[in-house]
């Protein structure tokens, strides 16, 4: 049973979904206040959705100051999990522990739907219960969800295998690629727009984003990810 | 110690798509202005800094808009100082 550390800035409001997506994982999900210091023994850490700070400036940008935000950061460059849903992704952009940022959605609008994805990367802690080129359905809930970077570093992202999540179909924020998520050059830090969280259970419609939280349990699966990636000579520090 | 008035323009970096900007645009063709062939929305932010010099308070708030004020990813941002 892994310990999962769930962050809650004021504005955020997927926390309780994602404790409870983690919980019916079979992790011990707990809840950290952004002002506190100490993540408590986490294994994993997740910034759920949101707003936090009322996305004033822009999304996530005043969030990556909160306190708790150096042991996240510690957490990370110590080869933690630590994955951002939504408006998490936007606070990990901001902070620089993903690269790249998340814009204005094209058509201006906030989009709240199910969307198709298809995983592209299932050599991280949070997708290793995926097939690779698996299709799955997971709702989005964004109004920031364009994702954008340099021309050098979609390359990099492109080349590494490093997209994680992409949109199939059709394109709901126009972002670049069709980039639904990625991951850190370690592998350990995964940032995705769509609301696994959401979709966890056959009640809610269905349950293609319970395996996020799956992944995190398995940790054969996550070892045998670990042993093809160095052979694959994609691991390299961020 | 002086106070200084600075005011700092961040804009959608070029080459990123300003969806406001269209939207601004076509709302602008809409109305008749033909004239108008582009448009792009940013913020504008006002700061008031004490400061030994108007360099050094240029200094200082160039600090604030790389951490904060200003995403260089996405932003790009100028500033105007006079005395406050």
């Amino acid at each position: 049973m892994r310990r999962v550390a769930v962050i809650v800035f004021p504005g955020t409001n997927s926390e309780v979904e994602t404790v409870d997506a983690a919980r019916d994982a079979g992790s011990d999900a707990y809840y950290v206040w952004h002002k506190d210091t100490d993540l408590k023994g986490a294994d994993v850490v997740i910034l759920p959705g949101g707003f936090s700070y009322g996305d004033y400036l822009r999304s996530g940008a005043i969030a990556r100051f909160s306190p708790i935000m150096e042991a996240v950061a510690a957490h990370a460059r110590a080869g933690g999990g630590v994955l951002g849903l939504c408006n998490g992704f936007q606070t990990l952009c901001e902070a620089g522990l993903l690269p790249g940022g998340l814009v204005r959605n094209d058509r201006l609008r906030y989009v709240s739907r199910p969307v198709r994805l298809r995983v592209e990367a299932v050599d991280t802690p949070f997708t290793n219960q995926y097939r690779k080129g698996e299709e799955i359905t997971i709702p989005i809930a964004h109004g920031d969800g364009r994702y954008v970077a340099d021309a050098p570093t979609l390359a990099a992202l492109e080349a590494e295998g490093r997209v994680v999540w992409r949109y199939v179909g059709e394109n709901p924020n126009g972002s670049t690629n069709g980039i639904a998520g990625v991951c850190n050059a370690a592998r350990n830090v995964v940032g995705v727009m769509p609301h696994p969280e959401r979709l966890n259970a056959p009640v809610l419609g269905g349950q293609d984003g319970a395996r996020v939280f799956f992944s995190l349990e398995a940790r054969d699966a996550t070892q045998h990810a670990g042993d093809l990636r160095a052979v694959g000579g994609h691991h390299r520090g961020m | 110690m002086a106070s200084f008035r600075v005011e700092i323009r961040v804009m959608p970096r070029g080459g990123i798509l300003d969806p406001q900007g269209q939207a601004v645009a076509h709302a602008l063709h809409a109305l008749g202005f033909a004239d108008v062939n582009g448009a792009r929305v940013g913020k504008h932010l006002v700061l008031t800094v004490d400061a030994a010099s108007s360099s050094a308070a240029e200094t200082r708030v160039k600090a604030m808009c790389d951490r904060l004020l200003a995403n260089p990813v996405t932003e790009d941002y100028q500033l105007a100082v006079e005395p406050a």
